[in-house]
């Protein structure tokens, strides 16, 4: 910790927010020192999204103040925002994606050659931008353009600009929720090195493991309240998680173990030119078969080749023993296969419909006579729905837009669970939803399997992938690179397969290379 | 918190401080209710300036104006919803003028009122495969079919109005059922289906589905090609009973007929509050934009304002409704 007792660079004090029905903070008091690393962990719909937005002028507050240095201030565009030195870098980046890095990085403030004729200067960009990366250490050519780099290196992009425009505090919304363990490492030291500068970081997460590792302090928020503000140092996994929910999360991966069941679904020799290279495994009722790699690994291709989403060009799939050809979605929905993809927003939800209407949206041939839907009936089944996933909202027809990312999971689930499928894929069911929610969509597998069905979950966190697989597969390259039982998977063994492969699995991959 | 700072950061409050009056009028459900106030406020202006504006020969008047108006705008609500959108129904307008005229002078009148409207659902067909199918944007395809559709109109007719209709055609566009004209009464049953289909068929249900998140409603196993090519026969459909409708009160199958009809159904979509993007409004606030428009034009016309203002007036109300609608959403 670099601060001491230093006084505090940014302080928000008894911040409140009201949105029509909801208060979102009630009273929350966020203090930062200059040079720390301030993480600020809740569960979601805790009211972080909402303090970080008004701390970068996107809402205002309805009373409290901010302070920056002792002095009040008014932040009532992200462009005074940013005057103060506040950068934020969202989670959707902000970067024009056909442009270069160099002109992202200057958007707006171009170093001029002429400038009453608005003549850019390229090599005067080009080379601040080269200098100004160089200070990170960030291997990004300064005239790449920004679509082809990895989401990792654009993050870096942003990091660059927020130095740029001399930003004080950088705030950064879930910044790894998108990378893999790789390019959080190159995060985490860019954010050594900003922290080494004086520079804040208010950092929002829900990978507590990552708290441990980064924070300096962090701030608990639940329910819109502050709950308080600790070192990190001094405070375990625990006490933080128990902050969070307000109480114990006794166990995090609530398995339940059924004795497998008869064969539902057997993948042989599924290939897609460059994408899938045979891939072969079988999957039992009462299981649920863990799929781990890294990302761009073949994971999510695969289960969009299953459930029909995606063409494939060789081998095939037998349902309860049977060779079919998927056509579609529907068919598969039809044969009981569904999936949870993994881009709730993109894929998932139907944002402007209710909650009531997503959950009924694929079961509404059971409540339909001649086209028309028996409404009462359909009232009654998403309310039952609602109910066994717990979904926290006291109207159906709230829009699913408004619910936070774990009550949007939720409705997705209940979306298949109302329409009885007994094969499910899940694509990262949990990624951006919080501890406890966490917990609920493992129960609900649990209750899935206890009714019959069998579940193939793709997850790139491997306590996840340990906790609650029955089986687990490692896929690297389009290819299934290693299987393993419960019993026998580690850590250190799933990565080292997803890293490095089997010899005679990287041989093959190389040769596809050449 | 100190008053120094209340006034310091002060600015950010959003609590202005008003008298009970506003704060009784800022309660208000502006979103269900503004609509009709804006009617009502209408209706009493011209009928202030101009009396006879609240005559019975008046508002059956406006109600036979506006049916066509209203039944192409339905169709147009159904495009608008799934994400899409139909350019052609001003020209379908006239194709199906010509079509059902033609085929009235060959089958008779029944004949020609079937032909008619099946002209304007193969149409709609064509602009649903596609859509759907070839994957053209709507805006594209429906933009073809307009310049396509003019032409066919002017092909089959030769640019000359086709006569000689039985006089007995007259009475659709013409008529009346008790005190009601006839194509307003079409137009209410149409609204009334429409709203049925929309509320509680499946078909509704997918066609808001589609227009909120397609890929999503795909992934929930909705055929979404089949029920896009619905929307577009339903706006065809829309289009050939609207056309037959103004075949008849103009008794005769005209190429020109509804040239930038199609703009002003969407129009009254959008002033109605739905969202251009689709997957946001419904069947009620298209029969309020409807009506918005209808009154304008017909108060405008009473209290003797140019045709030439009166443009000027619709263009400006098109693009003040959807600044208020998206302010309101600001808000949120």
């Amino acid at each position: 910790m670099t601060a001491g007792n230093a006084q505090p660079f940014l302080e928000m004090r008894e911040i409140v927010k009201r949105f029509p029905g909801v208060l979102a903070l009630n009273n929350v008091n966020l203090s930062v020192l200059p040079g720390e690393v301030h993480v600020l962990i809740g569960e979601n719909g805790a009211g972080k999204s909402t303090l970080i937005k008004i701390l970068s002028g996107v809402y205002p507050p309805d009373s409290g103040a901010i302070l920056f240095e002792g002095k009040p201030v008014s932040i009532r565009s992200p462009y005074d925002a940013q005057l103060l030195g506040v950068s934020t870098i969202y989670q959707e980046l902000n970067l024009v994606p056909d442009m270069t890095v160099a002109e992202n990085i200057f958007l707006g403030r171009e170093p001029m050659r002429i400038a009453s004729l608005g003549i850019v200067d390229r090599k005067l960009l080009e080379k601040r931008a080269r200098e100004l990366l160089a200070t990170f250490n960030l291997e990004v050519d300064p005239r790449a353009i920004v679509k082809t780099l990895g989401i990792a290196q654009q993050q870096m992009v942003e990091i660059a600009k927020a130095l740029s425009l001399k930003s004080r505090i950088i705030v950064m919304d879930e910044p790894t929720a998108v990378l893999t363990s790789h390019e959080i490492e190159q995060l985490f030291s860019a954010i050594a090195k900003l922290r080494q500068r004086g520079v804040s970081v208010i950092y929002i997460s829900h990978r507590l493991d990552e708290v441990k590792t980064l924070g300096d302090r962090a701030t608990i928020l639940r329910d819109g309240n502050s709950v308080g503000t600790v070192n990190v140092a001094d405070a375990s996994v625990d006490q933080l998680i128990r902050m969070m929910v307000g109480r114990d999360l006794k166990d995090k991966f609530p398995k339940l173990k059924f004795a497998p069941g008869e064969e539902v679904l057997r993948v042989e020799h599924l290939s897609r030119k460059g994408v899938l290279h045979d891939i072969n495994f079988r999957l039992f009722r009462g299981e649920v078969l863990g799929i781990a790699g890294l990302v761009g690994a073949g994971r999510t291709e695969m289960a969009r080749a299953i459930f029909g989403g995606d063409p494939f060009d060789s081998g095939r799939i037998l349902l309860h023993g049977k060779p079919i050809n998927i056509k579609n979605p529907a068919h598969a929905i039809n044969k009981g296969i569904v999936l949870v993809p993994e881009d709730r927003k993109r894929h998932g939800i139907l944002p402007q419909m209710s909650i009531k209407h997503n959950i009924t949206l694929s079961a509404l041939g059971k409540f339909s006579r001649a086209g028309f839907i028996a409404t009462r009936k359909e009232h009654a089944h998403a309310q039952d729905y609602a109910t066994t996933m717990r979904i926290a909202s006291p109207d159906l027809n709230r829009w699913v837009h408004y619910l936070s990312g774990g009550n949007q999971q939720k409705v997705v689930i209940a979306k298949w669970l109302s329409s009885h499928a007994d094969i499910f894929l899940f694509d990262e069911p949990t990624r951006g939803i919080d501890v406890g929610a966490k917990v609920e969509v493992y129960q609900l597998m649990g209750e899935l399997l206890k009714r019959g069905a069998a579940i193939i979950m793709i997850s790139s966190e491997l306590p996840e992938i340990l906790g609650m697989s029955d089986r687990i597969l490692v896929m690297r390259g389009g290819r299934i690179c290693g299987e393993f039982k419960r019993e026998e998977a580690t850590e250190e063994k799933i990565l080292d397969r997803a890293l490095r492969g089997t010899s005679e699995q990287s041989e093959f991959a190389s040769g596809d290379a050449a | 918190m100190s008053d120094a700072s209340i006034k310091q950061t002060g600015a950010q409050s959003v609590v202005p401080q008003t008298s009970p009056v506003m704060d009784t009028l800022r309660r208000l459900p502006w979103a269900r209710i503004g609509m009709p106030a804006v009617l009502v406020g209408m209706a009493i202006f011209f009928g202030t300036i101009n009396p006879n504006f609240w005559s019975i020969t008046n508002l059956a008047n406006v109600s036979r104006q506006i049916s066509i108006l209203a039944l192409i705008s339905i169709g147009q609500t159904f495009a608008i919803l799934s994400a899409g959108i139909d350019l052609s129904v001003g020209s379908l307008l006239a194709l199906v003028s010509v079509v059902c005229a033609q085929g009235m002078l060959e089958f008779g009148l029944a004949g020609g009122i079937v032909t008619g409207i099946l002209a304007g659902c193969g149409a709609g067909l064509v602009n649903g495969v596609l859509i759907a199918k070839a994957r053209i944007p709507a805006f594209i395809a429906t933009l073809g079919m307009l310049v396509a559709a003019r032409g066919l109109a002017l092909t089959l007719s030769g640019g000359l109005p086709v006569a000689g209709l039985p006089h007995e055609f007259l009475v659709i566009g013409a008529g009346y059922w008790g005190p009601f004209p006839i194509p307003s009464v079409i137009a209410a049953v149409a609204f009334v289906v429409a709203y049925l289909v929309l509320n509680r068929t499946r078909f509704g249900r997918y066609v808001y589905a589609m227009g909120s998140n397609e890929e999503a409603a795909v992934l929930s196993g909705i055929n979404v090609a089949k029920y896009k090519i619905m929307v577009y026969v339903v706006s065809g459909l829309c289009a050939g009973i609207a056309g037959v409708v103004l075949t008849s009160r103009v008794i005769s199958g005209q190429p020109t007929l509804g040239e930038v009809q199609e703009l002003y159904a969407i129009a009254a979509v959008v002033i109605g509050g739905s969202k251009i993007t689709g997957g946001v409004g419904g069947i009620g606030r298209t029969l309020m934009g409807v009506l918005v428009l209808g009154m304008l034009s017909n108060g405008l016309n009473l209290i003797q304002v140019s045709s030439y203002v009166q443009n000027i007036v619709v263009g400006a109300i098109i693009i003040v409704a959807v600044y208020i609608d998206l302010a309101r959403e600001r808000r949120k």
